[in-house]
């Protein structure tokens, strides 16, 4: 590690953190609690942080508990990562105007919101926005609104140093350290953080903060608190997330497995929409009432409804089984083929928000033969 | 930074009935920085209606009027139910071309079978006359086309003008004919049964519906091709055209951008498995 470049921020200066990315021109979006779960949103005041809060999950399950500790991210994830922030669940793309004659002039629409700065990435955030940034800035084919957002986003990262039952990255390869691309990265301790930088503009926004070197013993306890993380992680994903899933789904794809799991699922689409490397989007027109005008715009769709493989007005995925087997194969199977990497990053979102409870891990351990559950040596 | 996503005004200039239920737009780019358009046979575009939508189609000129492009519809959908009502002077968005065309050089010199169903004559219209146009670069051409019910049958005068080239066969077949229909009756694998094809120097394209084309397939490896020099056109659910929206995969394939033309081994593991 590189030591020269470890800071301590107390918790009593995370105010001056925020004050200054935002004295930099950022809008900053940390976590918080709404509704009973920790979002992201617009934070001006540290205070407005889920100081002492952690997340309870479990497949199908989600609440949230008061600790004794005072840490604001004594948290693992709440349904959202980095994608909407990017990739926004519903935008203009661009705007069409017609004139009396039926003249059409297409008007670009560019991301106009201001930068934004966010606190509390994960590792497994990070790891499913560089799998994004595949789909989304690939050669020729750049989507120009993510990329404006994109190249204009301060990514804070915070390890985690706590693992909800259903977190899985250690298998999935992903965490829980925090690897590049981040302008910062924090570990939290009693007190405050161990931070450092990862780019130009985040040595400059540390400079700005004039903190104190962190000390040995400081920067000892951050690598052990993420460490006690990667221990109490219980599930794993079968073959560690690696191309010998691809190999082994499209060789069962008549497994009895499809059928049985498609019992249980809804076909929601809830697994899709808090995946943080899920990209399908639909395309909908929005005219004006006066005809002068529309609105082309995209919204998040899911391969689980029936009109994401609508083609000539019937689906090509029919049955749940389908949709289900569909979502796998893609996820932890073809997405080998089409961006070089797994689909899944191991947050274990689709899990816990699935209303029924469908545990990713189970599916593929039951696919696999392979177990989903770590042998840890002191069981 | 050019936005991929930005259609291009377009007038169009004629409009053709060509069944009950098929049409074709021709339509021009009111900027003229597009001319001339440039595509590979095979490829296609996204048509926009104001108000509606985008729709995936592909081209079916074949670029011998440089400042002019067609597209043949078949009304099924939400967007092209209401670009049916579209006439001369009207104004659509088109942005593209898209996709991987027909393999054009491997077929320099040999044999073309070209195998079509229903409107999936359409994508290849470009390509007869791209080989048409170029006679002398390839070999023996071979068209056939299968329809459900003869009133289907649609390009009527351009299959009668194709006819009249040298080494150039034409063959049609409706499952279902009406009176005075002069050509065959039958399926399209019958008309390949039938025919004289010397395999190991032919390539066969083919664009219609999967289950025919599974049939063709049959009926040609039967007769002693190869699998990789058949070529299909593939139609899926394209939204955006460029590989983003997700809804066209075809297990590691998107058809919008791998294809919608693929050598039948790159699509063989899936091919009319269910649910893909």
């Amino acid at each position: 590690m590189d030591n020269q470049n470890n800071h301590f921020l107390p918790h009593t200066q995370l105010q001056v953190l925020i004050d200054t990315l935002q004295a930099s021109g950022y809008s900053c979006v940390g976590p918080q609690v709404r509704d009973g779960a920790i979002i992201y949103d617009v934070l001006t005041e540290a205070t407005q942080l889920p100081w002492g809060i952690r997340d309870h999950q479990a497949p199908g399950e989600y609440r949230l508990e008061i600790l004794d500790k005072k840490q604001a991210f004594a948290f693992a994830n709440g349904p959202q990562a980095i994608k909407p922030i990017l990739f926004k669940p519903s935008e203009t793309v661009w705007k069409v105007a017609r004139n009396s004659v039926g003249k059409l002039e297409f008007i670009p629409q560019a991301a106009t919101e201001t930068p934004v700065a966010i606190l509390g990435a994960r590792a497994c955030d990070l790891a499913a926005m560089g799998i994004q940034d595949k789909v989304f800035l690939a050669k020729d084919k750049t989507d120009v609104r993510y990329k404006q957002r994109r190249e204009s986003l301060f990514v804070v990262a915070v390890n985690c140093t706590y693992s909800s039952n259903n977190c899985f990255c250690v298998s999935a390869g992903t965490g829980p350290n925090i690897l590049p691309p981040f302008d910062l990265v924090m570990t939290e301790l009693d007190g405050g953080f161990v931070i450092k930088s990862g780019s130009e503009r985040g040595l400059l926004i540390l400079a700005a903060l004039r903190l104190k070197l962190a000390t040995n013993l400081q920067i000892q306890d951050a690598v052990e608190a993420v460490d006690v993380a990667a221990e109490m992680q219980t599930k794993r994903i079968p073959f560690d997330n690696k191309r010998e899933l691809r190999d082994l789904l499209f060789a069962n794809l008549n497994h009895a497995r499809w059928d049985e799991v498609a019992e249980r699922c809804l076909s929601c689409g809830n697994c899709t929409s808090v995946c943080p490397t899920c990209f399908c989007h639909s395309e909908i027109d929005k005219p004006s009432l006066d005809g002068t005008g529309s609105e082309h715009q995209r919204e998040w769709d899911s391969c689980f409804t029936s009109g994401h493989s609508e083609l000539g007005g019937k689906p090509i995925r029919e049955e749940t089984s389908q949709r289900y087997r569909q979502w796998l194969t893609h996820k932890v199977g073809s997405w080998f083929d089409q961006f070089g990497t797994s689909g899944c990053v191991g947050c274990g979102r689709c899990t816990t928000w699935c209303p029924v409870g469908i545990d990713i891990t189970e599916e593929l351990a039951a696919i696999s033969g392979e177990s989903n559950l770590w042998k840890k040596s002191h069981d | 930074m050019t936005d991929v996503y930005l259609p291009h005004p377009a007038k169009i200039i004629a409009r053709t009935q060509e069944s009950s239920t098929i049409f074709t737009l021709k339509t021009k780019f009111i900027d003229q920085k597009h001319h001339p358009v440039t595509f590979l046979p095979g490829q296609f575009n996204m048509l926009y209606l104001y108000g509606v939508g985008e729709v995936a189609i592909s081209i079916s000129s074949d670029g011998s009027d440089p400042s002019c492009l067609s597209h043949t519809i078949r009304a099924v959908g939400r967007v092209t139910k209401a670009l049916q009502t579209l006439q001369p002077g009207d104004e659509v968005g088109i942005r593209g071309p898209y996709g991987q065309g027909w393999p054009l050089e491997r077929a320099r010199s040999k044999e073309i079978v070209i195998v079509t169903g229903g409107l999936g004559c359409a994508p290849t219209v470009s390509l007869i006359n791209y080989i048409l146009a170029r006679r002398k670069q390839f070999g023996a051409l071979k068209i056939l086309q299968g329809v459900k019910h003869s009133d289907d049958f649609i390009f009527k005068k351009q299959y009668a003008k194709w006819q009249q080239n040298v080494d150039t066969e034409v063959y049609i077949a409706a499952n279902l004919a009406g009176p005075h229909w002069p050509w065959g009756v039958g399926y399209v694998t019958d008309m390949i049964q039938t025919l004289a094809l010397d395999p190991g120097r032919t390539i066969a394209m083919m664009c219609g519906p999967e289950m025919m084309m599974h049939a063709a397939i049959h009926a040609l490896v039967n007769k002693g091709m190869q699998e990789e020099s058949i070529y299909l056109s593939m139609e899926r659910n394209m939204v955006c055209g460029i590989g983003h929206c997700g809804h066209c995969q075809y297990g590691d394939l998107f058809v919008c951008k791998d294809g919608p033309i693929f050598a039948y081994p790159t699509i063989k593991a899936l091919f009319c498995e269910k649910g893909f």
